[in-house]
């Protein structure tokens, strides 16, 4: 039995679809142009595509072995299961939010409160309003609410 | 987050205090500042008060079910009335420092 070559369109195809998902959380979350609308990675899923898609028709070819359409059927399906993990991820989970009615809206006053800083130190909004920046009345204060990481 | 600290420096020169809230404790916060090197306030609501006051929990989101804020960012002036408010809809989808800066300069 000859040997046959090595399919490397289906493990760069799957390699990639593995660099394109982790890539987010791990690189392209950093930057605002990337966060948002993901587009690196969707472009990297792409490209991701395409390679497993030659390389699953190369797996059926008639000469390959019955072990090469085994391994490029698996990785195939693998490699559609992380891209549509991702695209679940990132239109559909990432939207599972509850919409707030309450919320302080535009020309109304901020509720104030009192909080401990990472010191332990109370901090109420009338401090953080009035305590100066840089030897300066501060102008506004940004309040920024996010999920924490528990 | 990031990105706000990365421009922190311009917020100050506009005479803005960003303060980040959520439910974490403050060892956890005092924890993420020094991990990623952020030097503005962090404030802890680990029963979700003030976070409920603003009608931003996510009820039962948490790791361990509990409630935590659902993102959302308001600028306010001196006098503590809301200037300008972001609620988003997908939370991969932040404001960046910019928007709120150009927002910010409507502020006396």
């Amino acid at each position: 039995m000859k040997m046959q070559r090595f399919n490397w369109q289906i493990w760069a195809g799957f390699l990639l679809t593995l660099a394109a998902g982790f890539s987010y959380p791990l690189f392209f979350v950093r930057f605002p142009a990337t966060r948002g609308f993901p587009w690196a990675n969707l472009l990297l899923f792409g490209i991701a595509a395409a390679l497993v898609g030659l390389g699953l028709r190369r797996a059926f070819a008639p000469e390959r072995r019955r072990s090469s359409k085994i391994a490029g059927s698996i990785l195939a399906t693998l490699s559609v299961a992380m891209i549509g993990l991702f695209i679940f991820a990132a239109f559909v989970v990432s939207r599972w939010l509850p919409i707030s009615h309450g919320a302080p809206q535009i020309s109304q006053k901020a509720p104030d409160f009192n909080l401990a800083d990472t010191s332990g130190r109370m901090v109420s909004l009338s401090e953080l309003l009035s305590t100066p920046i840089k030897g300066a009345a501060p102008k506004g204060v940004l309040l920024i609410f996010y999920r924490g990481y528990w | 987050m990031r990105s706000i600290e990365q421009s922190l420096d311009k917020f100050h020169a506009a005479g803005i205090r960003p303060v980040a809230i959520s439910v974490d404790s403050p060892e956890q916060s005092r924890d993420l500042s020094l991990k990623a090197g952020y030097t503005f306030t962090f404030l802890s609501d680990p029963r979700a008060e003030t976070i409920r006051r603003y009608d931003l929990v996510h009820a039962g989101a948490g790791d361990k079910g509990q409630d935590i804020a659902r993102p959302a960012e308001f600028l306010l002036d001196s006098s503590g009335v809301v200037r300008w408010v972001n609620l988003t809809e997908n939370y991969w989808v932040r404001p960046r420092p910019e928007q709120i800066l150009e927002a910010a300069k409507a502020l006396r």
